[in-house]
This record gives structure tokens, C-alpha cells and sequence, in this order.
């Protein structure tokens, strides 16, 4: 397998961190990207990054099945992430989330049909202060309403419409 | 000798060496700590925190599975704090159990029932929906109950650390955490069911045993492995007269816990199909079914026939049967029928050693030395494969004492990977690579040096001149490939040697020139299968054989005898160490007759005086006459393993008539075809030298 | 993210540059006295060194306020293994968000913290360890981390000292755990997130086994400032024996949430009433959690208190993180624990017995708590499952899952009660009518 040649840039960047040894330091942060055009880590990712890290597939399998941004199975176009921990939770993150439900149809881990949104409750990103939070992909959306949620969503559909499907 | 370490458990002042953990110093006086995830022999996990222990001056409790003994520490095993700890631990396991103890294999042999009972409450608070996921086949021995499972991590790390296998890991995270085998749905491993045996509850179970019986119903017969030649005890789960399952759990014998494939499952053959049990006899060119009494006098009839006009009889043992057996046998052909041609399938070249050894003390070494030389040798074999307690020894030699490891192969193995140097070399060139390692070797205090059938005849004696020119202490371990191929070898099923290695002043046929000889009148085959490779049996001999199954050699054959199998009688057997072990029977089976029976029959019918033909009279015999066997029968009976004293053998046999089967995990000769288990393991990797 | 001015009882050390356009290029670092304290470190011994980060009573500021000059001194002198630098930028402690606003702003500064570690320890190289999630973040600290290269702060032979030294950017992918010490290694090695026995402690076995100083992005971030006006200068910000400054995070029901730079022992009551604009809406305060969701929580009248290490651990609680989570007279205490305790449950790694068991009881009884199916023995069960698991889990996590759920259910029993048998939320009811 064959990746972008940005992609390829940052794993080769990403493995020359390391002692020539120590490939398999690199795994979590591969899958990431691999993830990251790819769409998921799916079997081939899975055999090809075993093979230029010179590690089992059980071993990828173990980290794959830990970290909770690794997924298996593509997420959509835009995965819309909404934060409902403490912080978030006390200004209406936990509302966002669920007039998002509603707004795209779609509860948490699904894709909506036509592929453009995924939709996910997280966990803190990182954002408290700036509650309701959310991430488009990884790009951060702070202080959250629903209106703003509407229109964040009319924005990326507009978006996706004026852009060349990839 | 460092200073040893002074602590205080419960009250008791406890001494132990340095590095010592405290739940070992615990045990030392009495003091038992729970655990789970702790096992001795592999690494520290502090996972289950069921052995919490009070420590004066730290703020909380303490893991005494990972807590280093020092000076002067106070622990307390005993306190109401440690208790609640304990209780709290068990309620915490048993929240997501299922406790279907009833239906569940380990019931009554469960660490967890046993922990609950010594230290849980009556009740559990847990009121909440219980975690539930399938469960799963991961081959047809192991199937894994996540929700049964406390991860404990014990089957990862023995299969990881005591395998070197690798094939179970972690997969998910917090309470959907499990065990998962190393193709996504299924293992590829060596099938040894080490996971299952070491799980602690009923997580792992065999496909073997599962839901056949329940523990306490069953009968347990300590006795040795049936298959290859490293002599593991099993012991045999026995139900209404079968065999159920085979395990080590109490770590008696020489192989501690360990057992593979064949010890733990590859019972299978006593019972198979086509086992025979009844004696076949050649009427119009076929084989048909006839009474014992008409077998034997068939048999003794042509034997005696065959001494009458002088005609010359074969004889070739078995690779199987017990030292009492082999030694009655050669008594009979030697004594009884005054024929020099006795021979077996030969796997190893152990008069070779023998003679090169000159009954030096301490020549070979034992099984337990393996775990603690400082340095092994490997020579021509792929030990994981065709030893696999050899190799878990030296594994667990390094992995516990750092011992540092040489292969010379002639393919990839799995000794490589923490081989200090892995030399490849072409077939025949094992000695010379050994000898190029020469200045290495000098640098160990001490070496093992275990060969297989690649150094045979004079090569063995090189190898032992270039052990003596290091100036080291070095002992040897002659490869061979069967239970008791040593003790055919040992009790003289040679041509040219009787027992002991005792030099005979006329030399009978080989294995190939018995078959070769085209004057031969009577073949008397016990146990083997020399016919296997197509060969044809010599013709105009009557062909004997005794067996427990239509081999190829039995197809031929004008008489075949019905045998009982390791599992079904009483006797001895020497392992690849020289180490002799008592077999006990833990089954019997209707029609068959040991091959010691056979041989008492008809020397009974021969009109022979050879003495009774007991296991217990016989082995008196090899006790008092053979050299090597003067072994103090008490300990013997009482199921120690005791290894042969050394003896100056004298010839060293012809080259080319050693030869090793080449046996894998997933065989074992011509008995491995009927233990159908090993077939059906069929994902399983078989080959030799494929690291 | 910023308010457009620092507040004025903010003391700006750390976050001096924010405000500065381009505040993440090395110019704008350069120009502000950047890297003038690595190379005055390069002037000094390492035990000088760690002599003045000692001085400074620097307190480790990812949440066990450990003293840093203490830690890299536990890194054995003249091994011949290498020794690495590791940067704990595994933000994920609920209601904390400065180390992500350190990054973004003032990356340099985290750059050159490292390097003075990566001196004072003689290691050849460091890894910044960044969550996942904060992707962007990687992004400009690569360009940071070019740029010092650029400058000849990184690399071979830095500044012509004959020290080689180079940083790297390393990318988590969803998992709080990662944010302990040795899981973090255990990631950074490309495994699963989960902890290490300790000891041996990462001083002298970490990332490879090799020795390595790991200390969270503000800690780092706290060094140059140290050596640039000296360790005594910067212990003198705080309190006795908590040096310096703190970037606390408030958040929830306040008028102006935000990152704010206080000294060390700043009265918590006037952090919200006066730096955050008070409860808003004219609201009563209820109760305050004072570093992160982990700490127990404190009720209001529990918050006249001065937030340094000594101060919060001798009420009760811990400064933690620095994430300071206000809740109002309108939240409920059984939603936010069962809220807190969800994601304790999710983060926990499994690997031990009590906090992969207890995690999961203790969401399930809260969560069925508040959605109205108490019953009586809940609030017992709570209290003694958290208990059972206290100091008794591998690692900190079952510790920061057992400390909110007891403290919310001793101190806030009476909200807890009024849910059981069948009752309805009473704040539920509360929000519908309204």
C-alpha cells in the first residue's frame, strides 16, 4: 500500500524520530494517519503497517482496539464530535448533542446516508473554557448552540456540494 | 553469597535472598497471600490487587506480588484492613462473572470459587446488568468465555514468555478488555493448551474436555507422555474408563506445568477407530479375525519351527514399548530363541555418545540442568518443534538466569530470537559449525551441548573431543525421538550391543539387513513400522506383529497381536536425558494384551524358563544385571525420575542406520496418525526449521 | 480564546506572549528574550542547573505537583544509555485546557523548556507526546520545532557546545490513561495505553527503559523563565514551597470562563467571583472542583481557600490540573458525578481489578440514580465501592474515579436522596418549568 505523498512525508518524518530499532515506537500515531486519508484502518492498513514496522498483526490489533479516535469502519465526510463531559455538560453540551441527533438523523457512531456526517459524543477535548465544544474532523468549534450547530451543518453541506467529490 | 534479608510478616521474622518479593517471603514461612495474576516464573503484571498487603510507614496498601523484600520491612498479612481489601477484590471479580459455576468446566477446581470461599462475602452488592459477549472457539482446543475471564493476563504471558509463542493478546479496553488469539478469529500457535491449564478460572477451556465431566468425577493417573522422547508426565483425567484430559496442574514430574499438544490432548489414539482388539491371523491372503489362543499358538509354532531348523528369526523393537518389555524382549530372542538379530528404528546415535563418554560422571545432562546451565548448545534440531521441553527448559533458562544460547541448524528456529549466535548451516555440516564457535564456547563457565541425528557415529566422538578441548565442564543430551526410543537403545534392542551398552562377541542383522535378508524364516515386528515407506517385508518370512494399530508393517503381516498402549500398563521408561519414569496404567481396554504379556505367553508356549514376566519382576532384573540401571527401586516406584548412572558403552553404530523420524508438534510417527487431535489442529504451522 | 487582555490580577510569566501578534514564531520569541535562558543554561553545569529549578519550587503542574528540580535529579549522571526528554502533552483531564494555549501561542517556550531538561540530564533527544485530538497542535509545533532547528537550537552540535539534541512530535489517539506517566511511555512505544510497575520510575527507566525526564507542558514552559530571573524570583510569585505561577482553567456556570495566569495560592472564591466574573446569571455558586474532575469536589463553602498544592490537599481536595469546574445552585450533583464517573468508566484501560470493575459499577449506579432508578442501598453502594477502590488500583485513575464519586455522594448526600425510589430529578423538574 501506497499512501499520499504528504502522508508519506509525515510517516517518514514520523519514523526518523526514532532509533532504527524502535520502529514500532511509531504505531499509534501511524494508524492516525494512515487513518487520516485512508478513512479507517482497515485490514490492508492493518497488514501494511505490520510490514513496515515489522510487527503481528496482533500487536496492531491490540493498539487499534485501545485508542478511541482509531476506527476501523470510515467515518464521514465531516465527523462532527460533541463534547458532553463535566464542563461542557454544565453549559449544554449534552443538548447540543442531542439536537444534533435530531438534526442529522443519525445517533452516535452512525453515518448518515448520504456519508457526509458522523456524528460522535466524546469524551474532553480539551476545550472547557469554551464550552459547548465540538470538532469538525479536528478542527474546533467553540461556545456551540444549536442555532450555530444548524448553521455549521448548512455551511459544510454547501461546502461539500461546491467541492469535487474526492 | 549476598547478605540475606531480614523482614518481619505477620509478626514473623522471615530471612530471604535479596530481590526476594514478599509474597514469596510470605510463602516461605507459611503465609499464603492470594493472587491471581501473580504465577511464578513469569513476569509481574500487579493486575488483579488481590494480595494487598499492610507495609508499616506506606501510606496505602501494598502488592505483595511486586513489592521487593527489604531490611527491617513490617508487613501485615492479617489485618482487618487487608481483609476488607481481599473481600472487596473478590466482589469487584465477581461483579461481571457470570456464575454459571454449575455448568462450567473449572467448577471445583476454580481459583476464583477458592478465593470467593477463603475470602469474599456471602452476597454481592452488585445489582447491575452483567457484561455478556459470546463464546468463542479459538481452535478446536481452546475456547475463551470473556465473561467467565478476570484478566488476569496469565495465558498472555505464558504463551508469550514460557512459549515464545506470542499468540494470545489484549484487545479493547476497560471492562470490555479480552483476550484475543493472534488471527483475529482463531490461533495459530503450537496448540499446547498452556492458556487453558493456566487460567485460573473457566475463561480457556479445551475442546477436549469441555463439558464432558466434572472435575471431582474423574480419576487422575499421574503416568508419562505416549508421544516424544523429552518424557513430560500427564496426568490423565480418567472417566468410566476413558481418558477425558491430560494436565500437569501440580507441576509434579520433570516438565513442571509444561505439556504440548500430544501430552495434553494426543490420548485420542487409544480410543481411535481403528484400534485393534482382536488378533488378526492371514487366512487365504487375508487378514481375519481369530481367537488369542489360536493367535498365540500360531506364533509359537513358527517361532519354534523357525529354532528347530536353525532358520534365521528378526526381531525389531519398539521406539514405545517399556524398558521391561525391551529387556524381556532381548532376553527372549537372545536366551530363549538364540537369535542375534534384535534391532529398532534407531533416531539417535546414544552408543556413539556412550562410547565417546567412557562412563564419565556427569556426562549427560538432566532436564532441570537445562534450566540452569549457564550456557546451551543447540546442534541440529528444531527444538521447539521436535523437543518442546527441551526448548521451554533453556527458554526458561534464559529468560530467568540469562543463559546465553548457541544454535547451529540448518534452518530458521524459534532459539534464534534470544540465541546469543544462530549459525545456519547445510545438512551435515552441523559439527564443523559448531566447531566454529569454538572460541566463544571456551568463554562459558560451563555448556550443555544437546545434537540431534545430524552428528551420528564418529562425529559424536569429535564432538565430545572438541567438548573436552574447551576446558569447560560440558554435558551432553543425545536427541532421540521417541517415549522410550532411549530405553530401546539402553535395554540392547541392538544388534551389536546388549544392555548397557554391553558389547556382544558376534554382532546379529540391522533393522535394514533383517529386512534386506532373503532367508529370513520369522520378522517379528513389536511395535514399530519399518514397513512404512513402501518397503517390503523379506520375502518367505512369517511376519509377527505386534500392535494397536493396522500399520503398514501389520498389512503385511501373516499374525498381528493386539497391544495395550502406553496408557493401559505398567513399567518404565527412559526419556532423551536418560531419566527413568514409571508409567501407570489409566485405562484398559477389552482384547488387547501388553506386549510383556505377549512375550511372557509365548515363551510360556516356547517351553522357555526366562522368569515371570511382570513388570515388577522384570525391572528387579534390569535393576540388579544392567549397567547404569542400579537405581534404588523405591524412589523409582514412588514416581521420582532418576537418571541412569553412566556407562562405558563400547561400539558406535554403523553411519546411516540412526535417523530421526523428523516428528513436529503435529506428529508423532505412526501413533501420531491416530491421535486424530493433531490433524485436526490443521491451521497450526508444522514445518521444521520455520522459526 | 483569549479575552482580548490578560486580567488584571493576572500575573503574565508564562503567558506574556500570548497576546503578541505571531506570538508562536521564533521571531516574536526571539525578540522577547527567547532562548536567553538555554543559553545561559548552556553556560552551567547541569547540577547548577537543577540547583535553580529547585530553587524555584517549581511543583509539577499535571497534577501530582511532584518538585521538578527533585525529579531530574533522580536521573542517573554519566550512563551510557541514551536519556530522553518527554513532554506530557496529553491534556485530557476534564475541565483543563492551558497546556493547549501554551502550545498554540507560545510553543517555543515548551521547546526551550525541554532543551534546558534535555541539558541539565545530558539526553540526546525528547518527544512531545500531543493528544490526538489536538492535531493542530502538532502542526505548529513542527514548525516550531524547524524553525529552532533553523536557528541551530536544535540538532547537532547546538550553539557550538558539542551537545546534540533534537525533538520530536508525537500523536496520541484517543485515550485519557495515556496522560499517566508510563502509559504514556507505553504509547509513546507504540503499544497499548497502559501503565507501568513503578518503581522503577521513569528517572531511571522510561521511554526504551532508558532514564528520561517527563514533566507536563507548563512545567516545561515554567523553566526558561526560572533561569532567565532565577529560581528564587520565581518561588517568590507564589507560596512557600508552591513556586511560581498556575494557569487555571475556569469553567461552567461562571460569566467569564477562561485560562487564567494567578500565583500560586490565589484565593479560589476571588478567582471566580472577581477573574471570572462571578456565577452567572446572578446565581448562587454550589459547589467548585478545584483541579480537574478527578479532585473532590468542594462545596461553596468550602471556597475561601488559597489554591496551592498544601492549601487544596488540606481541605480535602487537590490543585490538580488547575481545572477549576463551577457549578451553580441549579446543577445536579447526581447528573455531574454520573457524568464525571461515565467517563472514568470509558477511559479506564482494564489492565486491574478495581478500576476496570469499579469504573463501570459506579457509572451504571449513578447513571441509573439520576434517570430514576434509585433505590435505597445505591448511596451505601456508591460510597463503599469508591472506597474499595481507593489507593488500591494500579494506577492514579481509579483513585480520580473513586475521589469525585465519594465526595459527591458525602457531600452532596441530600441531592442524591432526594432521587431515590422512583423520585424524578428535582433540577430536571426545575428546567422543564422553567
Amino acid at each position: 500500500m501506497k499512501f499520499s505523498e504528504q502522508t508519506e512525508a509525515k510517516l517518514e518524518r514520523l519514523l526518523a524520530g526514532f532509533p532504527p530499532d524502535r520502529k514500532r515506537a511509531a504505531l499509534v500515531p501511524m494508524l492516525l494517519f494512515i487513518q487520516d486519508e485512508v478513512g479507517a484502518v482497515t485490514p490492508e492498513v492493518v497488514e501494511e503497517v505490520c510490514r513496515r514496522l515489522q510487527i503481528a498483526p496482533l500487536e496492531v490489533e491490540e493498539v487499534l482496539s485501545y485508542y478511541s479516535m482509531l476506527r476501523r469502519r470510515p467515518a464521514g465526510r465531516y465527523h462532527l464530535q460533541i463534547c458532553t463531559n463535566i464542563s461542557c455538560m454544565l453549559v449544554g453540551g449534552a443538548e447540543l448533542f442531542r439536537h444534533a441527533c435530531r438534526k442529522l438523523g443519525i445517533g452516535n457512531h452512525e453515518v448518515s446516508e448520504d456519508g457526509l456526517f458522523s456524528l460522535e459524543e466524546v469524551e474532553c477535548i480539551g476545550a472547557c473554557c469554551w464550552g459547548p465544544a465540538m470538532q469538525v474532523n479536528y478542527e474546533f468549534r467553540h461556545r456551540m448552540t444549536p442555532e450555530e450547530f444548524d448553521r455549521l451543518v448548512e455551511q459544510l453541506r454547501r461546502n461539500a456540494s461546491s467541492q469535487a467529490p474526492e | 553469597m549476598p547478605e540475606a534479608v531480614r523482614l518481619t510478616i505477620d509478626g514473623r521474622t522471615v530471612e530471604v535472598e535479596p530481590g526476594t518479593l514478599v509474597i514469596e517471603a510470605a510463602r516461605r514461612v507459611g503465609i499464603r497471600i492470594p493472587s491471581f495474576c501473580y504465577y511464578e516464573g513469569l513476569s509481574l503484571a500487579g493486575a488483579c490487587r488481590m494480595c494487598l498487603v499492610e507495609v508499616e510507614k506506606a501510606p496505602k496498601l501494598q502488592t505483595a506480588c511486586t513489592l521487593v523484600a527489604a531490611p527491617g520491612m513490617v508487613v501485615r498479612t492479617d489485618t482487618p484492613q487487608v481483609a476488607e481489601a481481599r473481600r472487596a477484590m473478590v466482589e469487584f471479580l465477581l461483579t461481571n462473572h457470570p456464575l454459571d459455576c454449575p455448568v462450567c468446566d473449572k467448577g471445583g477446581e476454580c481459583e476464583l470459587q477458592d478465593m470467593a470461599f477463603a475470602y469474599g462475602a456471602a452476597e454481592s452488592r452488585y445489582a447491575e446488568a452483567k457484561y455478556h459477549v459470546p463464546e468463542r472457539a479459538f481452535s478446536p482446543v481452546v475456547y475463551y468465555d470473556r465473561p467467565r475471564c478476570i484478566l488476569c493476563y496469565r495465558c498472555v504471558r505464558v504463551c508469550e514468555e514460557g512459549m515464545g509463542v506470542g499468540a494470545l493478546g489484549v484487545i479493547n479496553r476497560g471492562g470490555r478488555s479480552e483476550i484475543a488469539p493472534n488471527r483475529g478469529d482463531r490461533l495459530e500457535c503450537d496448540e499446547c493448551g498452556a492458556c487453558i491449564d493456566i487460567c485460573p478460572v473457566g475463561a480457556l477451556t479445551s475442546g477436549m474436555y469441555r463439558y464432558r465431566t466434572r472435575p471431582w468425577e474423574m480419576q487422575h493417573v499421574g503416568t508419562i507422555c505416549a508421544h516424544c522422547s523429552d518424557g513430560c508426565k500427564t496426568t490423565l483425567g480418567v472417566y468410566h474408563n476413558d481418558i477425558i484430559r491430560g494436565n500437569n496442574r501440580d507441576r509434579s514430574g520433570l516438565n513442571g506445568e509444561f505439556l504440548c499438544l500430544k501430552g495434553r490432548y494426543a490420548a485420542d489414539f487409544v480410543d481411535h477407530p481403528e484400534r485393534l482388539r482382536s488378533p488378526l491371523a492371514r487366512r487365504d491372503g487375508r487378514l481375519a479375525p481369530v481367537s488369542w489362543a489360536e493367535a498365540l499358538a500360531l506364533a509359537a509354532e513358527r517361532i519354534r519351527r523357525a529354532v528347530e531348523r536353525g532358520g534365521p528369526i528378526g526381531i525389531i523393537g519398539s521406539n514405545h514399548t517399556t524398558n521391561e518389555e525391551n529387556y524381556y524382549l532381548q532376553k527372549l530372542a537372545r536366551q530363549g530363541l538364540g537369535t542375534r538379530n534384535l534391532d529398532h528404528h534407531r533416531t539417535g546415535d546414544v552408543p556413539a555418545l556412550m562410547a565417546a563418554l567412557g562412563g564419565r560422571p556427569g556426562g549427560e545432562a538432566t532436564l532441570a540442568e537445562l534450566y540452569t546451565a549457564r550456557a546451551v548448545l543447540v546442534a541440529g534440531s528444531d527444538l521447539a518443534q521436535q523437543h518442546p521441553l527441551l526448548s521451554w527448559q533453556i527458554r526458561a533458562d534464559w529468560r530467568h538466569h540469562q543463559a546465553h544460547l548457541y544454535v547451529v541448524t540448518r534452518g530458521p528456529v524459534r532459539e534464534d530470537r534470544y540465541a546469543l549466535r544462530s549459525l545456519r548451516v547445510s545438512p551435515g555440516e552441523e559439527l564443523a559449525g559448531v566447531i566454529s564457535l569454538a572460541e566463544e564456547l571456551k568463554r562459558e563457565p560451563q555448556l550443555v551441548v544437546v545434537f540431534g541425528d545430524a552428528i551420528q557415529g564418529g562425529d559424536v566422538a569429535r564432538l565430545v573431543e572438541f567438548g573436552d578441548s574447551l576446558n569447560i565442564p560440558v554435558k551432553y543430551v543425545c536427541l532421540v525421538d521417541y517415549s522410550n526410543s532411549r530405553g530401546a537403545a539402553d535395554m540392547g534392542l541392538l544388534p551389536d550391543l546388549g544392555p548397557g551398552y554391553q558389547p556382544l562377541a558376534e554382532p546379529g542383522l540391522s533393522l535394514a539387513e533383517m529386512l534386506a535378508a532373503e532367508d529370513l524364516e520369522v520378522l517379528w515386528v513389536v511395535g514399530a513400522n519399518p514397513l512404512k515407506d513402501g518397503r517390503r517385508a523379506p520375502p518367505g518370512a512369517f511376519v509377527l506383529v505386534q500392535d494397536l494399530f493396522l500399520t503398514e508393517t501389520a498389512q503385511a503381516a501373516d499374525l498381528v497381536l493386539p497391544a495395550a498402549s502406553a496408557y493401559e500398563k505398567t513399567g518404565t521408561v527412559t526419556n532423551v536425558c536418560g531419566q527413568v519414569q514409571r508409567l501407570r496404567p489409566a485405562v484398559s481396554r477389552s482384547g488387547v494384551k501388553t506386549d510383556l504379556e505377549i512375550f511372557g505367553l509365548l515363551a510360556h508356549r516356547l517351553g522357555l524358563d526366562l522368569g515371570p514376566a511382570t513388570p515388577e519382576a522384570v525391572l528387579s532384573e534390569i535393576l540388579a544385571t544392567t549397567p547404569g540401571y542400579d537405581l534404588p527401586l523405591d524412589l523409582l516406584a514412588a514416581g521420582v525420575s532418576l537418571q541412569t548412572r553412566p556407562v562405558a558403552g563400547a561400539a558406535a553404530s554403523r553411519r546411516g542406520e540412526v535417523r530421526s523420524a523428523g516428528d513436529t508438534l503435529f506428529t508423532s510417527g505412526t501413533l501420531g496418525r491416530y491421535a486424530d487431535i493433531l490433524s485436526r489442529v490443521e491451521e497450526a504451522p508444522g514445518g521444521l526449521y520455520r522459526g | 480564546m483569549l479575552h482580548p487582555e490578560p486580567h488584571p490580577l493576572e500575573v503574565t510569566v508564562l503567558t506574556r506572549r500570548f497576546r503578541l501578534p505571531n506570538s508562536a514564531s521564533i521571531e516574536v520569541y526571539l525578540a522577547t528574550r527567547g532562548y536567553e535562558a538555554f543559553r545561559k543554561a548552556l553556560a552551567l553545569t547541569p547540577e547548577q542547573i537543577i540547583e535553580e529549578v529547585k530553587k524555584s519550587n517549581l511543583r509539577g503542574r499535571g497534577g501530582a505537583g511532584f518538585p521538578t528540580g527533585l525529579k531530574w535529579s533522580f536521573v542517573p549522571r554519566g550512563t551510557a544509555r541514551p536519556k530522553y526528554v518527554v513532554a506530557n502533552a496529553d491534556e485530557g483531564e476534564p475541565g483543563t485546557c492551558k497546556d493547549r494555549l501554551l502550545m498554540q501561542y507560545d510553543p517555543h517556550a515548551l521547546i526551550e523548556g525541554m532543551l534546558i531538561a534535555g541539558r541539565a540530564v545530558e539526553a540526546s533527544a525528547g518527544y512531545i507526546y500531543v493528544r490526538g485530538e489536538y492535531r493542530y497542535l502538532i502542526e505548529i509545533l513542527d514548525r516550531a520545532i524547524e524553525e529552532a532547528r533553523g536557528r541551530g537550537f536544535l540538532g547537532r552540535n547546538i550553539l557550538g557546545s558539542g551537545w546534540d539534541f533534537d525533538l520530536h512530535t508525537h500523536s496520541g489517539a484517543g485515550s485519557y490513561e495515556c496522560g499517566e506517566e508510563s502509559a504514556l511511555l507505553e504509547s509513546l512505544e507504540g503499544k497499548r495505553g497502559v501503565p507501568r510497575i513503578r518503581p522503577p520510575f521513569p528517572a531511571t527507566a522510561g521511554l526504551f527503559g532508558c532514564p528520561t525526564v517527563l514533566n507536563n507542558v507548563e512545567t516545561f514552559c515554567a523553566v526558561p523563565p526560572i533561569l532567565l530571573e532565577g529560581g528564587a524570583a520565581f518561588a517568590a510569585l507564589g507560596t512557600p514551597r508552591n513556586g511560581g505561577t498556575r494557569l487555571f482553567a475556569i469553567s461552567g456556570h461562571v460569566r467569564r470562563p477562561g485560562v487564567y495566569e494567578l500565583p500560586m495560592g490565589f484565593n479560589l472564591l476571588r478567582m471566580i467571583e472577581e477573574v471570572a466574573g462571578g456565577v452567572r446569571e446572578g446565581r448562587k455558586l454550589k459547589a467548585v472542583i478545584p483541579g480537574g474532575s478527578s479532585c473532590p469536589v468542594l462545596r461553596a463553602e468550602e471556597c475561601d481557600l488559597a489554591m496551592d498544592f498544601d492549601s487544596v490537599a488540606r481541605a480535602g481536595s487537590m490543585l490538580g490540573s488547575g481545572g477549576v469546574i463551577v457549578m451553580d445552585e441549579t446543577t445536579c450533583m447526581v447528573k455531574a458525578a454520573a457524568r464525571i464517573l461515565r467517563f472514568y468508566a470509558h477511559e479506564s484501560c482494564g489492565f486491574c481489578t478495581p478500576c476496570r470493575e469499579g469504573t463501570a459499577w459506579l457509572a451504571k449506579v449513578l447513571a441509573r440514580l439520576h434517570e430514576g432508578g434509585g433505590r435505597a442501598e445505591d448511596i451505601a453502594t456508591v460510597r463503599e465501592t469508591a472506597r474499595n477502590m481507593l489507593g488500591r488500583t494500579f494506577c492514579p485513575l481509579g483513585d480520580a474515579a473513586a475521589m469525585p464519586a465519594l465526595s459527591f455522594v458525602e457531600k452532596f448526600r441530600e441531592e442524591f436522596e432526594a432521587h431515590l425510589e422512583g423520585r424524578p430529578c428535582p433540577f430536571e423538574e426545575v428546567a422543564a418549568h422553567a
